[in-house]
C-alpha cells in the first residue's frame, strides 16, 4: 500500500512542519535573550519573565481575558449544543435554512464586519433601552459567544451525525421522553465533543483581537488588545516571554490530550479482544448444544 | 431442535376463529413521504401470541409499517389499534410496545444490566423490583455472567440478546423486531431462531418481525404477511404461502418455482385443463379455478414436485420430455436444470437417494418430467 | 413542569428548543447587519454616536426617513476603496492558492501515514492553532525584520551583505496569511483524504495507471470537496483580514480590513465604515453561500423524515 514515493511525503511533512514551528521556536528561544534587540543574541536570561510578571497592565488584561473566555466558552457550548442538536436531529422545519446560515456564516465572516456590526448594535440598544450601559465585559462576552457558538455547533453537529439515531429512538421506545433522552443518552455520548468545543471556544475568545477592539469599553482591555498596542511599536521581549508561557501551557495540554487518546485506544483494543473471546465462548457452548 | 410438535404449535390458529378479535388492528394505514407512497392502504389483523412476519424485499414498506407500530412515524391516513386502544397519535414513549432494533441500539455508556434496567427505570419501578426482573431476564437470555460488561465488550450474538432482554423486560403487549437475525452468522442464526421461538412461547408476548429473509420468515412465523410496493400481497401461514400462493409474485418470491403460462381449455368446478405453448401435452389440475374461460393463467409447479423418470409415463396430461442441461450437486439434494423442446428451462430438485453417481440421472440425458395433478397451483395474476 | 408552562404559552417543547439559539442569533448576528445597513445610509456628525439618525419625527404623526447614498457613491468615486477591495481579493486569492499548494501535500502525507503516527501528526498540526494567532504573527516580525532572524543568518553566512527588506512588504503579508491559515486548509483536506478508499488507487494501478496519473484521475477529483472547503475557509476571512496587514505589511498597503478599521477608529466615520462593511458583505455573500452548501453536503444535510 506504499503508493507513490514515500520520500516525497516525508519531505512534505518535514518542510511543512518546519514552516509551522520555526516561528514558534524562535519566540521561545528569544524570550531567554539577555539583549533587548530580540533577534540579536546577548546571552541567556530570564529577566523578561520577571518584567512580565510585574507588568500590571498585562496582568489585568490577562485576568480579564481569562474570565471572559471562561464565561463565553460555557455559554457558547450551551447555545452551540442546542443549535447542533436542532440541525442534526430535528429534521426540516420552517426557518431551518436561516438557522443553518446563521450558524455557518460566523465561521468565515471577517472579524472587522462582525466587530463593527456588534458595536453598532450595542450603541443602538443603549440608545433605545439603556442596556447595555457602556461597553465592557458584558459586551465582549456577548460578542464572543455569538461567533464561538458557530464553531461549537459544527463540532456538535458532526459528532451527532456519527451517533446512531436508533439509540435515541430506543430510549424513547423504552419510555423516556425527549428531554430525558437528551440528558440520559445523548449528552453522555457526545460529552467529549462538548469538551473539545469548550476548549475551542475558550481559545477563540482568549485570542480575539479585532472584535474585542470594537466592542470593548474604555476600562476593559483584553490581553490581545494590550499585546497588539505593544507590538505595533516593534518587537518586545516580554511579549516573547508571554508567548513562551502560552506555548508551554498549550504544549502540556496537547501532550495530556495525546496520552489520554492513546490510553483510550488501548482500552478500546482490550474491549475488542474481550468481545472476540466472548464470541469464541458462545460458539463453543453452541457446539455442546 | 424440536423433538415433537408442540401442542401450542398444532392448535394455534386464532385467525380461523370467527369470534376472535385481532390484538393489533392496522386499519387502512397509508404513509407518504412527499410523493412517494411507502405504505399503501394496508389493513391487517394480528392476534395475541402470534409471531407475525412482515416479509418483503428492500423498499417494500415493511420497515415503515413497523415504525408506525412503534410510533416513530405517523400514518398519513388510517388508524392503528393495539388491544382495542387507538394508538395512532400516541408517542413511542407512551405505547405498551417495545422494539428490538436492527443495529441493537445498545447504550454504549451503560453496562448490560443498566441497559436492560433502563426501561423499567422510566416506569419508576422500585429498585429491588428492577433488580429482580433484570436478573430474571438475563438468565432467560443466558447472559447472567455478563451483566457488568459494556456493549463493546460483547460479541454480536450477545449484544442481540441484550437488545432482546431490554425490550422484553417491560413485558410489552407487543414486541417489534427489525431484521433480528440479519447481523448474525449462519450457524448462530439457526440456533437463535429456535431460541427466539422458545422465549416467545415462554413469555407469551406477541411478536411482529420484519425480515427480507424467507427462510427466517418460514421458520419463525405463525403467519407471514408478504409485502410488495407498500401493499400486503398475501397473508397466510408458511404452508399456505408456499403451497397456495395467490399470484405469480408470491409464488416466485418464496422458494423457487416453475411457471407455465397457458390458457384454460377446460374449466370445470372440480378440475381444469391448461394448454401451454411450452408443453406438448396439457396440464391437468385436480381443482377448480375461478377465471373466465380462455383467459390466460399461470400454472406454478415447485421444483420438488416435478419428478424425473427414464420410462415414458402413461396418460394424456402432466408430462413432457426434457433434456438435462445442468446439475448442481448440493450433497443432500441435486438441482437439475432441464430444457424442454420449446426452449424453456425447468428447475427440478431431487434428493440424492442413490449414493453411487452412476445410478443418478446425468447431463444431457433425455428424461420424462411428470407431476401429480394436485401439484400445480393455478394463479390468475 | 416547564412543559406545562410552555403548553400554556401555546408552545411545544420542540419550538422552545429551537427558539433559544434562534433568538440569540437573530438578535446578535442578524439584527446587527441590519443596523450596519441602516447606518451606512447615514451621515457622520460630531456626536455620540457619531452619525445622524435616519428617522426624524417631522411632526407628531409624520416620520421622515433620510437615506444618504452618498457614502456608497463615495466608495465608488474614491480610488482608495475599490482599489483596496480588489487588492484584498487578489491577496486573499494568492494566499489561498499558496496555502493549498503547501497544505495539500501535508494533508495527503498525514492521511497516508500509519495510524499510530497519524494522531501525533494531527496534534502537531493543531498545536499552533491553539497558540495565539496574534503572537504567531508577531513572531514573524522578529523573523522578517531587517535585523531579524533571516537577515542575521544570511549575513552571518555571508550570503548577503545588506539586509533584505522583507517586513512591511506585500511578501510579509502573504507569508503571514499563509502561515496563520494553514491549519484551516489542512484539516478539511485531511478529513476528506482520510476517507479515501485506497482500494480505488489499487484498482487504478491494476488497470495500468502510473502513481502520478492515478493521483490526478482518482485522488484529486475525489478530494475536491475538501479542497473547496479548505479554500473557502481561508479565502473568505482573508479578504477582510486586518491584523496581518497591520503588523506585517507596508503602512500604505491597501487592504479592505485595514480601511474599515481606519475609517472607524481613526476617522471616526462610522457611516463610511458601515458602507465599506456592507459592500464587503455583498461581495462575500456568494462565497459564504458556497461554503454553507459545502458544509451541508459534508454534514449529510441533517434533514430527514
Amino acid at each position: 500500500m506504499m503508493h507513490g514515493r514515500p520520500w516525497f511525503r516525508v519531505l512534505a511533512l518535514v518542510l511543512g512542519f518546519a514552516f509551522l514551528y520555526v516561528p514558534i521556536i524562535s519566540l521561545v528561544v528569544f524570550s531567554f535573550n539577555e539583549s533587548r534587540l530580540v533577534t540579536v543574541w546577548g546571552g541567556f536570561s530570564t529577566k523578561w519573565y520577571g518584567a512580565l510578571i510585574q507588568n500590571q497592565q498585562i496582568l489585568d488584561a490577562a485576568w480579564l481575558s481569562l474570565k471572559v473566555a471562561a464565561v463565553s466558552a460555557t455559554l457558547a457550548v450551551v447555545l452551540g449544543t442546542f443549535a447542533g442538536m436542532i440541525l442534526a436531529r430535528f429534521g426540516p422545519f420552517r426557518g431551518r435554512t436561516l438557522l443553518s446560515g446563521m450558524t455557518t456564516a460566523p465561521l468565515v465572516m471577517p472579524e472587522v464586519i462582525t466587530g463593527l456590526s456588534l458595536l453598532l448594535l450595542f450603541v443602538t440598544l443603549e440608545q433605545l433601552i439603556g442596556w447595555p450601559a457602556g461597553r465592557g465585559m458584558t459586551t465582549i462576552i456577548i460578542a464572543h459567544v455569538t461567533f464561538a457558538m458557530a464553531f461549537v455547533t459544527v463540532v456538535v453537529q458532526s459528532r451527532l451525525a456519527q451517533v446512531d439515531e436508533s439509540l435515541e429512538e430506543a430510549a424513547q421506545d423504552l419510555g423516556a421522553r425527549p428531554a430525558k433522552v437528551f440528558f440520559l443518552i445523548t449528552l453522555p455520548i457526545i460529552f467529549p465533543a462538548l469538551l473539545s468545543g469548550w476548549l475551542l471556544a475558550f481559545t477563540l475568545s482568549l485570542d480575539d483581537l479585532v472584535i474585542a477592539s470594537f466592542v470593548a469599553g474604555p476600562g476593559s482591555s483584553t490581553l490581545p488588545m494590550v499585546v497588539f498596542s505593544k507590538v505595533r511599536l516593534g518587537v518586545s521581549p516580554d511579549i516573547n516571554a508571554l508567548a513562551t508561557i502560552l506555548v508551554a501551557v498549550v504544549a502540556v495540554g496537547v501532550v495530556v490530550a495525546g496520552i489520554a487518546m492513546s490510553r483510550q485506544q488501548k482500552l478500546r483494543d482490550r474491549d475488542a479482544q474481550m468481545a472476540l473471546a466472548a464470541n469464541q465462548q458462545m460458539i463453543e457452548s453452541l457446539k455442546k448444544g | 431442535m424440536a423433538t415433537s410438535p408442540r401442542d401450542s404449535q398444532l392448535k394455534f390458529e386464532p385467525w380461523t376463529d370467527p369470534e376472535a378479535q385481532p390484538y393489533v388492528r392496522i386499519d387502512r394505514v397509508t404513509k407518504k413521504f412527499g410523493d412517494f407512497i411507502a405504505v399503501d392502504d394496508v389493513s391487517l389483523g394480528i392476534y395475541k401470541k402470534e409471531i407475525f412476519c412482515l416479509l418483503g424485499a428492500s423498499g417494500c414498506g415493511k420497515t415503515t409499517l413497523l415504525r408506525m407500530l412503534a410510533g416513530f412515524e405517523r400514518p398519513t391516513a388510517g388508524r392503528i389499534y393495539i388491544d382495542g386502544v387507538d394508538m395512532t397519535d400516541i408517542p413511542p414513549y407512551e405505547r405498551p410496545v417495545n422494539m428490538m432494533f436492527q443495529s441493537y441500539a445498545l447504550f454504549p455508556h451503560m453496562t448490560v444490566e443498566q441497559n436492560v434496567a433502563f426501561g423499567l427505570k422510566q416506569d419508576r419501578i422500585s429498585k429491588p423490583e428492577i433488580a429482580k426482573r433484570v436478573t430474571e431476564m438475563l438468565e432467560l437470555v443466558k447472559l447472567g455472567q455478563f451483566a457488568k460488561r459494556k456493549p463493546h465488550q460483547l460479541s454480536g450474538g450477545q449484544r442481540q440478546r441484550v437488545a432482546l432482554a431490554r425490550a422484553l423486560v417491560k413485558k410489552p403487549k407487543l414486541l417489534l423486531l427489525d431484521e433480528p437475525l440479519a447481523a448474525l452468522d449462519k450457524k448462530l442464526r439457526e440456533h437463535t431462531q429456535f431460541e427466539l421461538i422458545n422465549i416467545q412461547e415462554t413469555l407469551g408476548v406477541t411478536f411482529i418481525v420484519v425480515t427480507h429473509d424467507q427462510e427466517e420468515a418460514m421458520t419463525l412465523s405463525s403467519r407471514i404477511g408478504l409485502m410488495n410496493h407498500g401493499e400486503i400481497v398475501q397473508v397466510g401461514t408458511p404452508t399456505e404461502i408456499y403451497e397456495y400462493p395467490n399470484s405469480r409474485f408470491v409464488s416466485e418470491f418464496i422458494g423457487s418455482v416453475n411457471i407455465f403460462e397457458g390458457r384454460l381449455i377446460e374449466d370445470e368446478p372440480s378440475y381444469v385443463r391448461i394448454e401451454s405453448d411450452d408443453l406438448e401435452r396439457p396440464i391437468f389440475v385436480d381443482h377448480g379455478v375461478s377465471s373466465a374461460p380462455g383467459a390466460t393463467v399461470w400454472a406454478a409447479i415447485r421444483p420438488e414436485k416435478m419428478l424425473m423418470s427414464r420410462e415414458k409415463p402413461e396418460g394424456q396430461d402432466n408430462w413432457t420430455p426434457a433434456t438435462v442441461r445442468d446439475i448442481a450437486y448440493m450433497g443432500d439434494l441435486s438441482i437439475y436444470l432441464l430444457r424442454l423442446a420449446s426452449g424453456k428451462v425447468v428447475r427440478v430438485t431431487q434428493p440424492n437417494v442413490y449414493r453411487h453417481a452412476d445410478e443418478r440421472i446425468t447431463w444431457d440425458e433425455q428424461v420424462y418430467l411428470h407431476w401429480d395433478p394436485s401439484s400445480p397451483v393455478v394463479v390468475t395474476k | 413542569m416547564i412543559g406545562r408552562v410552555l403548553h400554556r404559552l401555546g408552545l411545544d417543547g420542540r419550538t422552545a428548543v429551537i427558539a433559544v439559539p434562534y433568538l440569540w442569533l437573530l438578535m446578535f448576528f442578524l439584527v446587527p447587519f441590519v443596523i450596519v445597513l441602516k447606518i451606512s445610509f447615514s451621515d457622520a456628525q460630531i456626536s455620540m454616536p457619531p452619525y445622524q439618525p435616519l428617522l426624524h419625527w417631522v411632526s407628531e404623526k409624520a416620520l421622515q426617513i433620510q437615506l444618504n447614498f452618498g457614502n456608497f457613491a463615495f466608495l465608488v468615486e474614491d480610488n482608495l476603496y475599490w482599489k483596496a477591495y480588489l487588492n484584498s481579493i487578489w491577496v486573499a486569492g494568492v494566499s489561498t492558492l499558496l496555502c493549498l499548494l503547501i497544505g495539500y501535500p501535508m494533508a495527503y502525507a498525514i492521511a497516508r501515514s500509519q495510524s499510530s503516527t497519524r494522531n501525533i501528526l494531527l496534534l502537531l498540526v493543531i498545536l499552533p492553532f491553539w497558540t495565539s494567532f496574534l503572537l504567531r504573527v508577531y513572531a514573524w516580525i522578529g523573523i522578517l525584520k531587517n535585523n531579524g532572524l533571516i537577515n542575521n543568518t544570511l549575513m552571518a553566512l555571508g550570503v548577503i551583505d545588506q539586509p533584505i527588506q522583507m517586513l512591511q512588504t506585500d511578501f510579509a503579508v502573504y507569508v503571514g496569511i499563509v502561515y496563520s491559515y494553514l491549519p484551516f486548509m489542512i484539516l478539511p483536506l485531511y478529513a476528506n483524504l482520510e476517507k479515501l478508499d485506497l482500494t480505488l488507487l489499487e484498482a487504478a494501478a491494476d488497470l495500468g495507471c502510473r502513481p502520478w496519473k492515478s493521483f490526478l484521475k482518482v485522488t484529486l477529483p475525489l478530494s475536491l470537496p475538501g479542497i473547496i472547503a479548505g479554500c473557502l475557509l481561508v479565502f473568505i476571512p482573508a479578504v477582510g483580514e486586518f491584523v496581518i496587514p497591520a503588523l506585517l505589511g507596508d503602512p500604505g498597503m491597501l487592504m479592505i480590513g485595514k480601511v474599515l478599521w481606519t475609517e472607524f477608529f481613526n476617522n471616526r466615520d462610522w457611516p463610511v465604515a458601515s458602507a465599506v462593511a456592507i459592500a464587503l458583505l455583498l461581495f462575500l455573500v456568494i462565497p459564504i453561500m458556497f461554503f454553507q452548501r459545502a458544509q451541508d453536503a459534508e454534514a449529510g444535510g441533517g434533514a430527514h423524515r
